[in-house]
């Protein structure tokens, strides 16, 4: 494909800046969208009290605080908080490395609108929704595949929850055998997503974490060390959040084996790997994936995203009820399972993300998806060696050896040079309608930059975001003051985080919000 | 705003030449004569720097001349002066007295440059009555009250005086006795903390979840510890702020730098010597919990001799429990926590890789080496 660059390199922009005000500030009493006639005489003769129908107990009382708007003030509201966003479908979007945020077909968002699947409810009998059952069976037959593992469930509603998943069966396991006291620990690395820790704790597990050794890679002799009688499981990423890939995965699952612990594969970004290794082949027992980063269905913002949650047949009585059965005929659910962790949410899966999940490999087809692979580490490494042309940027650990997915990158050169921190040069890049992740906290790599540019983006969208990052270092050595300022021509500028640290003033629901703050 | 300056202007000239350290007059006058030159200006020159575009806003007080006046002036403030010194040499009393002066003014904020000896005078004058922060610029730099250069030391302090998220916290004052040091004798006291201001990364990401106070993450760590604490055995807590906040929790009196004995219910002994150590854990089933202590990372050597090899061995290495912020081991950059307790068995004994605990039911392990 023809490289097409804007010029100048990088481009000039400046973004939409609304003030716009929450919505529920909008609201104008008695305002509405929609004027609903009043029901005729005869039709109301004929019909009768409608509302009388409706279970005394589910009628509400009061009105709902909803905002009271017009249409046309509910269109400008969204129209303008659109226009002061950013993302994959608006610039390069390759900042927020470990999410996958590739570009997502779409024609998979216009078939999960389709009434052929919004119609449908939980509830039908199996007889009448062959066809959804059909895609939740099929895929399960791909991600098997995908991942050598022998069952699959697409129960849980997002990333964490595949985990949850997977930690409930590893205490149901480990029960089951009479040692569920004994086996209290879950072993993980730092570089590991934190969803891992994270779940494990809530699962009630004390956490063990694994620094890396001296090349950055997971510390082997560290682990050798926390392995014993009272290990349930090791949760690890692979590659870890750095890009790296750790070769000694297998002496990492024998350690664990040996003393009777499960392995469990965070494979919530897959995207380096499809179709080149699989969680079976390394020897693990258990892994999953995020639908909405390596399978592009796409990130949910809150969500519902999708999990899929897999497992070797010995643990497969664990996985949640129901499950999707197939018997040659026709497609069910089985809900008996009495070995069975029970159901991790409502229902059967998040049925609109299953189908994109589906659409997007059939589209590809497995040769497709080892391209997707292929060219996303390709684009990785392409970015890699381009990143560190710029003066001041490193990529810490595995000297000289190349990256697979992403790459935490470090400015730590440039910040003792400067005084500019990562965090300013990720401000100063909204300037040119883009943005980056630094780190996971807490920030061992110093001075932190995660980049993850996936399958989605061309050789010039690669050398447009360099041409950013070289052009903000550039003026961290000339004008750093250009930078502490920054952004300049960005919606939003510096915003106080004083709050960040404060659970009495922090409010992410507007009810919260006048609690606390109001 | 006011700033208080104090430069040691003499601290880190043993170092060019060999010294190890520059404490007392007489290395001083055998490092100049060995052709040292003090650098400490020079380093105290970097830090202000970040701070001058602030320079309007600010009211710095500094003593005269060497000990700040100066490199003050350099750097486009006008200075308040406090005090008048001698041009030609300064003292260890010099900087005490200085800082005494600072109490009184009130200040926001003290920075000082120098090494582990001038952050011992400034303990000894302002203890924690004055968040104080220092410029790195001494030969010795073992204490965890420095910047890590002197420019992070300026843009800390120009982020506590914009009033942005910035905490204290108690930082550790540790040096030599430089006497028995020189003779290759090496021994370190723990004198105690200082107020420092402390800048966490500001979080870009919303996927980040903040991460808790300093002091909540040490009361889960307290909590973890005893949770495991068991009846019967002897308890001895090391000197720091995170064990502290072990005993805190318990409702236990403990000492500040000092190393102290404890069972479940109660204090046994407060700031014991090696030989009574000895005496109370004869034939007595005890564990050591011990944190890093100053900014490098040591858990055994530093601050702590009391807890000596003989000590250690009488214990069991499999009984010594070391607790720590999980920033301290970020902080580390890879590096390993180090032991330097006198004895290369004991040392080689406890190297190799240890839990630590960093949070309720939330271990690292680590490596250790000597």
């Amino acid at each position: 494909m023809k490289a097409v660059s804007p010029k100048p390199l990088p481009r000039r922009f400046h973004q939409a800046s609304w003030d716009e005000p929450v919505i529920f500030e909008l609201s104008q009493p008695g305002a509405r969208g929609v004027l609903i006639p009043p029901v005729e005489p005869a039709i109301l003769q004929e019909v009768g009290n409608v509302t009388a129908t409706i279970p005394e107990s589910l009628r509400r009382t009061t009105p709902p605080p909803l905002p009271e708007m017009s249409q046309v003030h509910v269109l400008r509201h969204f129209a303008r908080l659109s226009q002061e966003n950013l993302g994959v479908d608006l610039n390069i979007d390759i900042g927020q490395g470990t999410c996958t945020m590739k570009y997502s077909p779409k024609v998979n968002d216009q078939l999960a609108r389709s009434p052929k699947l919004t119609d449908l409810h939980p509830l039908q009998d199996e007889s009448t929704v062959q066809g959804i059952l059909e895609v939740m069976w099929r895929l399960e037959q791909m991600l098997k595949e995908i991942s050598g593992m022998d069952r699959f469930s697409l129960q849980p509603g997002a990333g964490s929850a595949a985990i949850y998943t997977n930690m409930a069966m590893v205490r149901a396991y480990h029960k089951s055998r009479g040692e569920g006291d004994q086996r209290n620990q879950v072993i993980t690395t730092i570089f590991s997503h934190p969803s891992n820790a994270a779940c494990a704790k809530v699962g009630g597990y004390e956490i063990i974490t694994i620094y890396p050794d001296p090349d950055g890679y997971p510390d082997l002799s560290a682990l050798q060390a926390s392995v014993s009688e009272h290990t349930a499981a090791l949760f690890i990423t692979n590659p870890e959040d750095t890009g790296i890939f750790n070769p000694r995965i297998e002496q990492f699952v024998t350690a664990v084996h040996e003393v009777g612990g499960l392995c469990v594969y965070d494979q919530a970004n897959a995207n380096g790997i499809l179709g080149i290794t699989r969680a079976r082949e390394a020897g693990f027992d258990m892994c999953h994936f995020n639908l909405h980063k390596t399978f592009s269905t796409p990130h949910g913002c809150g969500g519902p995203a999708a999990g899929a949650s897999g497992v070797s047949a010995a643990l497969a009585m664990f996985l949640p009820t129901p499950t999707v059965e197939f018997d040659g005929h026709r497609y069910y659910l089985d809900f008996d399972r009495p070995h069975s962790i029970g159901k991790i949410r409502p229902w059967y899966g998040v049925a609109q993300n299953i189908l994109k999940a589906y659409a997007w490999i059939m589209s590809l087809g497995a040769d497709g998806l080892r391209e997707v692979a292929e060219i996303a580490v390709l684009n990785n490494n392409y970015l890699l060696k381009k990143v560190l042309e710029i003066h001041g940027v490193s990529a810490p650990y595995a000297k000289g050896r190349r990256r697979i997915e992403q790459v935490r990158y470090s400015w730590e050169q440039l910040s003792s040079e400067t005084g500019v921190h990562s965090e300013e040069i990720g401000y100063r890049a909204a300037d040119f309608g883009t943005h980056y992740w630094t780190s996971h906290h807490p920030y061992i790599v110093p001075e932190p930059m995660t980049l993850e540019p996936t399958e989605s983006y061309s050789q010039a969208d690669l050398d447009e975001y360099v041409a950013i990052l070289k052009h903000i270092a550039d003026e961290a050595y000339n004008s750093p003051a250009t930078i502490h300022t920054a952004p300049h021509n960005s919606t939003c500028h510096r915003i106080n985080q004083a709050s960040y640290d404060n659970p009495d003033e922090w409010a992410i629901t507007w009810r919260a919000y006048k609690r606390k703050v109001k | 705003m006011r700033i208080g300056l104090i430069v040691n202007p003499i601290a880190g000239i043993g170092g060019r030449v060999g010294l190890k350290g520059s404490d007392g007059a007489e290395i001083q006058h055998l490092a100049f004569e060995l052709g040292a030159e003090p650098l400490s200006n020079l380093r105290a020159a970097s830090a202000l720097e970040v701070l001058s575009p602030l320079r309007e806003t600010l009211e710095l007080f500094t003593p005269t001349g060497l000990m700040g006046e100066d490199v003050a002036r350099q750097k486009g403030f006008i200075p308040h002066l406090i005090g008048s010194l001698p041009q030609d040499t300064t003292t260890a009393e010099d900087t005490r007295q200085a800082a005494l002066a600072m109490l009184d003014i009130p200040l926001e904020l003290l920075l000082f440059a120098g090494g582990d000896g001038t952050a011992r005078d400034i303990y000894t004058s302002v203890n924690t009555k004055l968040p104080v922060l220092g410029i790195p610029a001494g030969v010795k730099i073992q204490s965890a009250v420095f910047a890590t250069n002197p420019r992070s030391a300026g843009e800390i302090a120009a982020a506590y005086l914009r009033g942005e998220r910035i905490h204290l916290r108690e930082s550790e004052v540790i040096d030599l006795d430089e006497d028995s040091y020189r003779t290759g004798l090496f021994t370190t006291r723990l004198y105690g903390y200082l107020a420092v201001p402390y800048r966490p990364h500001l979080l870009q990401s919303r996927k980040v979840p903040t991460p808790a106070a300093e002091s909540v993450r040490m009361q889960a760590i307290a909590s973890d510890v005893i949770e495991n604490m068991q009846a019967g055995w002897y308890y001895i807590l090391g000197p720091g702020t995170t064990t502290r906040a072990i005993t805190t929790q318990l409702g236990f009196p403990k000492t500040l730098v000092g190393v102290d004995v404890y069972t479940r219910e109660g204090a046994v002994a407060l700031d014991v010597s090696e030989s009574r150590l000895l005496q109370l854990i004869n034939k007595q089933p005890t564990k050591i919990i011990v944190t890093p202590i100053g900014g490098q990372g040591f858990i055994f050597g530093r601050g702590n001799q009391q807890i000596s090899p003989n000590v250690i061995r009488m214990v069991g290495t499999e009984n010594i429990i070391i607790v720590s912020l999980a920033e301290k081991l970020n902080a580390l950059q890879g590096e390993p926590l180090l032991v330097d307790t006198g004895e290369p068995e004991v040392d080689k004994l406890l190297a190799g890789y240890l839990p630590i605990v960093v949070g309720y039911r939330e271990k690292v392990v680590y490596r250790i080496a000597f």
